[in-house]
C-alpha cells in the first residue's frame, strides 16, 4: 500500500512534536525514519496508526484520504504498529494474547489459531511457547509475539518503532530477513530507529526528523556523516576507552547459583573491583538477566555467597542491598522503573532518602530541575513520566540514581537512546566509576559491551565464561560465544579453554 | 489552562444534570411525582433543626469512612471490607462499654476507652484483609467481601446470643446504654460536636497526608506502579498494610461514633452503609481529598432527606441511594467521555 502523509502537525502543550511533516512512502519499500531522541518519530507513527489524532494534516492510503480515529480503524485499513515500549500486556498466555484483538467471532477456533501461530513463528524462526504466560517473556520475546500478531491480523503497512533495541543480534538478523520478505510481498514497512547501522543496512530510503520537522531524505547508498549531521545538526565522535578500575574489591561472588524454571546459572565466582565495568553479554534469556537480578537481591539465590563491601548479604531483600549502596535499573521503563501518572519532581522526591515527614516541594522541584539539566532530559519537573519520549524516560531513570553507590546494576542502560545520548550517559556513568562505583550491565549491543566494559562475562543457556578482558576481545569472538560456539565441550561449566 | 478548568467544571455540572434527569425518569416510571419527591428530600434534610442536626451527625461517620478509603485508594486498593471494619469497630466499642459500664471508672474515661477499642477493632479487621492480600495473595475485594459477612454474622450472634437483652433475644439490637455513656450532644438534638470534630480533623489530616508527605507520595507510587515503587526503595507490603490499618482505624472510629452517639447500642445494621457510601464519595470526587467534606455532606443530606419519603409519598427511602448511585455512575461516565475526547485530540 502507498502511504502519504500530508502536513502532519501535533503539539503537546508547548512542544511541537510534529511541525508539519509531509512524506510519501511507496508500497514494497522499507522506509527508515531516523532521528534523535524526542525528534517526533513515535508521535508521527502513532498518528499514522491511530493512537494519536493529529492537530492538522491528512493521511492518504493508495491515494485515498482516510480518517483514522483509533488503532482499530488503522488495523482495519491495514496499518499496524509495533510499539517502542510494548504497551500493556495482560497476564494472559501467549496464544490468548495472540487471539486478542482479532475480529473472529465469540469463540475463536483455538486449534486453527494455534496452527497459524506455529506456522508464522516457524516462518520467522521465532521460538515462542504458546502456552507460556506473557509476563514471563523477555522484552525481546514480547516484541516477537507482537510482530506475529500484526502479520496475522493482516497488516499491509507495518510500523516498527525501534524494534531492534530489545533483541539480540541473532534475533535482529531474523527480524531483518522477515522485514525484507514483507517488503518483497509488496507491504510497506516503516522502520523507526536512531541506529544508523540498522537503517543503513536495511532501509532502501530514509527520512530524517529533527525537533519535529522533516530535515531531509536520503536513498541508498548513504553517507553516514551526512546522516549524522542531519540527525543532530552537527558531527559526533565516540571517545576512547578510559578504564578506572581500582584495587579494592567491592563485590565478591562465590559459587553463586541462580535458577528459574527454564535455566540454571551455576557456580559463578567473581570479584568486582571499585570503578570496574563488567558487561554481561548473551542472547536474551541466557541467564544474564537472572544473574544481574540475583546480585541485586531481587531473585533468590539457590547457593553460594554474595558479599557487598565485605558484608554477606546472601538471601537478603532488595531493600537491604539498596541500603548497602546497590542500585538496579530495569529495562522495562514504564513497567518497573517509573511510575506513570507521577511527575518528574515526584519521582526525584521518591528516589531520594526521605528526610522528615513532610515533603519539601520547593527543594524537590529544585532537585528535579538540577538533575533534568544535568542529564539533559527534555522535559520540565511538572511533566508526568509517560509524556516524555522513550529516550528521555531512559535519561530520567538514570537521573534518579542516588549518589555514592557501591554497585550499579543496569539492564540495557542505553536502550532507546541515540548515539549522542549514549556517549553522554556513559560519560556520566564513568564519572561514577571514578568515584568508585562498580557497574554490572546487561546489553544486547555488542559494540556497547566492548566499548565500555573492562571485563566481559558471556552467558549461554545458563553457562558463564570467566571474566574476559574486553580490550582483547573482538566482536566476532564475542558473537561466536554468544551463539554458543567456542565453548568447551565438557560439562565442566564456567571454565573456558 | 483556565479555559480547560471551566470546561471540566461544565462537564461535571452536565453529569449532575444528567443524573437528575435519569432519576426523574425512574421516578416517573414508578408513578411518583418527581418534583415533589425532590422537594421532600430537601425538606427532609433542611427543614428543621432536628433534620439539620441529623444530617450533621450522619456527616461525621461518612467523613471518616471517606477519608479511610481515600488512603486505601491512593495505594491502589479497593477496600470493600470497610463495612466489616466499621462493624467490628462498633462491636469492640460495645464490648468495652459493656465491660466497664458498671465499674467505678468515670464515664468520660469509659467513652475514651470505647473509642480506642473501636479503633483497634477496625484496625484488626483491616489488618486481616491486608494479611490476606499481602501474604495470602487474596484480592482485597474478595477478602473484604468475605470479612464483611463474617463481621455481620458475628454481630448478629452477639446480639441474639451472649449480649442479648434480658428476657428477649431480638435482632433489633442490644440493650441501650445509660445516658452517661452517650457522647455529649447539643441540647435537645442528636448531634455531637465531638463526633463531627473528629470527622473534620481526620479529613484535614488525610488531605495533608496525601498531598504533602513522603508517606502519601509513596502510597501513590505503590498505587500506580508497585514494581517501580519497590525498585525505588519503597517497602511496598509494609505500606500496603499500613494503608489498610489506617483505613481500619478510621472505620473503627466511625463504628464507635455510631454506637456512642447515634444508636447507643449495637445493632446488626450499625454501619448504616457508610462504608460503601464512603467508597462512592471517593469515586465521585475522583480521589481528591479536597472535595471530600462538601460531597460527603451532600450525600449525608440525601440520606437523611430520603427518610421521609416512605411516609409522605409511599416511596421507598432507598430513592436517595438510587440518586447517589446514579450520580456516581454519570460522573464516572462523563469523566471517561471527557478523557477520551481530550486524549484523542
Ligand atoms: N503524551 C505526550 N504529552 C506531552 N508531550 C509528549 C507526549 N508524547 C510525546 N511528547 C513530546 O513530544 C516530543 C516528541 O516525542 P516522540 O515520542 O515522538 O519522540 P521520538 O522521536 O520517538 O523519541 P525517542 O527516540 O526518544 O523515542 C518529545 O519532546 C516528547 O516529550
Ligand atoms: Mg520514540
Amino acid at each position: 500500500m502507498n502511504v502519504e502523509l500530508k502536513d502532519i502537525q501535533k503539539t503537546f502543550g508547548m512542544v511541537h512534536a510534529n511541525g508539519g511533516i509531509s512524506l510519501k512512502i511507496p508500497a514494497g519499500t522499507i522506509q527508515g525514519i531516523l532521528g534523535e531522541n524526542g525528534a517526533g518519530k513515535s508521535t508521527l507513527m502513532k498518528i499514522l496508526s491511530g493512537f494519536i489524532r493529529p492537530d492538522q494534516g491528512e493521511i492518504l492510503l493508495d491515494g485515498h484520504t482516510v480518517s483514522i480515529h483509533s488503532p482499530a480503524d488503522a488495523i482495519r485499513l491495514g496499518v499496524g504498529m509495533l510499539h517502542q515500549d510494548p504497551l500493556d500486556f495482560p497476564p494472559l498466555r501467549v496464544i490468548e494474547n495472540f487471539i486478542l484483538g482479532s475480529a473472529g467471532g465469540l469463540l475463536p477456533d483455538q486449534g486453527a489459531v494455534l496452527r497459524d501461530f506455529k506456522k508464522l513463528a516457524g516462518q520467522f524462526g521465532f521460538s515462542l511457547d504458546p502456552e507460556a504466560y506473557v509476563d514471563s517473556l523477555t522484552v525481546g520475546e514480547r516484541q516477537q509475539l507482537e510482530i506475529l500478531r500484526l502479520i496475522w491480523l493482516g497488516a499491509s503497512v507495518m510500523i516498527f518503532d525501534e524494534p531492534t533495541t530489545g533483541i539480540s543480534t541473532a534475533q535482529k538478523m531474523k527480524l531483518f530477513a522477515a522485514l525484507c520478505l514483507l517488503a518483497e510481498q509488496g507491504k510497506t514497512v516503516l522502520f523507526v530507529s536512531h541506529k544508523l547501522d540498522d537503517v543503513e543496512g536495511l532501509c532502501s530510503r530514509v527520512a530524517v526528523l529533527r525537533q519535529g520537522y522533516l530535515v531531509g531524505e536520503a536513498k541508498q547508498p548513504y553517507s553516514t556523516k551526512k546522516l549524522v549531521e542531519m540527525m543532530f545538526g552537527k558531527t559526533i565522535s565516540v571517545g576512547g576507552r578510559k578504564p578506572c578500575r581500582a584495587d579494592k574489591v567491592t563485590v565478591n561472588l562465590s559459587k553463586l547459583r541462580v535458577e528459574d524454571y527454564r535455566l540454571k546459572v551455576r557456580d559463578v565466582n567473581l570479584d568486582v573491583h571499585c570503578g570496574e565495568v563488567i558487561g554481561l553479554a548473551g542472547m536474551e534469556g541466557s541467564g544474564q538477566g537472572l544473574f544481574l537480578r540475583a546480585v541485586g537481591g531481587m531473585t533468590h539465590t539457590v547457593g553460594g555467597k554474595i558479599l557487598i563491601d565485605g558484608r554477606d548479604l546472601t538471601g537478603r531483600s532488595y531493600q537491604t542491598f539498596k541500603k548497602h549502596g546497590v542500585a538496579f535499573l530495569p529495562a522495562a521503563r514504564l513497567e518497573e522503573g517509573l511510575v506513570p501518572g507521577l511527575t518528574l519532581t515526584e519521582h526525584f522526591i521518591l528516589a531520594e532518602e526521605a528526610k522528615g515527614f513532610f515533603i519539601n516541594w520547593d527543594k524537590g522541584r529544585l532537585l528535579a530541575q538540577e538533575r533534568i539539566k544535568e542529564f539533559d532530559v527534555r522535559g520540565i519537573p511538572a511533566n508526568t513520566v509517560e509524556s516524555l519520549s522513550g529516550g528521555n524516560q531512559q535519561r530520567a531513570l538514570l537521573a534518579l540514581l542516588r549518589d555514592s553507590l557501591n554497585l550499579l546494576l543496569l539492564e540495557h542502560p542505553t536502550r532507546g537512546l541515540d548515539i549522542e545520548s549514549v556517549i553522554y550517559i556513559w560519560n556520566k556513568l564513568k564519572e561514577r566509576c571514578q568515584k568508585g562505583t562498580a557497574i554490572l550491565f546487561v546489553s544486547s549491543d555488542l559494540e556497547e559491551i566492548l566499548q565500555y566494559s573492562d571485563q566481559v562475562l558471556v552467558f549461554f543457556s545458563g553457562k558463564v565464561t570467566p571474566p574476559l578482558d574486553a580490550s582483547t576481545l573482538t566482536t566476532e569472538k564475542l558473537g561466536e560465544l554468544i551463539g554458543g560456539k567456542g565453548w568447551p565441550e565438557s560439562t565442566d561449566e564456567g571454565k573456558l579453554a | 489552562m483556565n479555559k480547560i478548568r471551566w470546561l471540566n467544571f461544565g462537564f461535571q455540572i452536565g453529569a449532575v444534570i444528567l443524573a437528575l434527569l435519569f432519576t426523574t425518569v425512574v421516578l416517573l416510571m414508578a408513578g411518583a411525582p418527581p418534583l415533589q419527591a425532590y422537594l421532600y428530600i430537601i425538606k427532609g434534610a433542611l427543614s428543621s433543626i432536628t433534620n439539620i442536626s441529623n444530617v450533621l451527625s450522619a456527616w461525621a461517620p461518612l467523613l471518616l469512612t471517606t477519608s479511610g478509603v481515600l488512603i486505601t485508594f491512593a495505594a491502589g486498593l479497593w477496600n470493600i471490607g470497610i463495612e466489616g471494619q466499621i462493624m467490628v469497630g462498633a462491636i469492640f466499642t460495645t464490648g468495652a462499654l459493656r465491660l466497664l459500664q458498671n465499674s467505678t471508672v468515670p464515664s468520660g474515661w469509659i467513652l475514651l476507652i470505647g473509642f480506642l477499642a473501636g479503633m483497634a477493632g477496625g484496625a484488626l479487621w483491616a489488618a486481616l484483609a491486608g494479611v490476606l492480600k499481602t501474604f495470602g495473595g487474596v484480592n482485597e475485594i474478595f477478602g473484604g467481601l468475605g470479612l464483611n459477612f463474617v463481621a455481620t454474622a458475628f454481630a448478629l450472634y452477639l446480639i441474639i446470643g451472649p449480649w442479648k437483652r434480658p428476657g428477649i433475644a431480638s435482632t433489633s439490637g442490644t440493650l441501650m446504654f445509660p445516658d452517661k455513656l452517650w457522647l455529649p450532644t447539643l441540647p435537645k438534638v442528636q448531634f455531637s460536636v465531638w463526633a463531627l470534630g473528629l470527622g473534620i480533623l481526620v479529613v484535614i489530616l488525610v488531605y495533608f497526608l496525601l498531598r504533602g508527605t513522603h508517606f502519601g507520595l509513596r502510597l501513590k507510587a505503590i498505587g500506580k506502579n508497585s514494581k517501580a515503587a519497590l525498585l525505588m526503595g519503597v517497602p511496598t507490603w509494609q505500606y500496603v498494610m499500613f494503608a489498610f490499618l489506617l483505613c481500619g482505624v478510621f472505620a473503627g472510629l466511625a463504628g464507635a461514633i455510631q454506637v456512642t452517639s447515634v444508636y447507643h447500642r449495637l445493632t446488626p445494621a450499625i454501619s448504616s452503609g457508610y462504608g460503601f457510601l464512603g467508597l462512592m464519595v471517593a469515586m465521585l470526587i475522583n480521589y481528591q481529598a479536597i472535595w471530600a467534606a462538601p460531597v460527603a455532606l451532600f450525600f449525608a443530606a440525601l440520606n437523611i432527606g430520603g427518610i421521609q419519603l416512605p411516609i409522605v409519598l409511599k416511596l421507598d427511602s432507598s430513592l436517595s441511594g438510587v440518586l447517589q448511585g446514579i450520580l456516581v455512575l454519570f460522573v464516572l461516565l462523563v469523566e471517561g467521555a471527557r478523557q477520551r475526547l481530550f486524549r484523542k485530540r
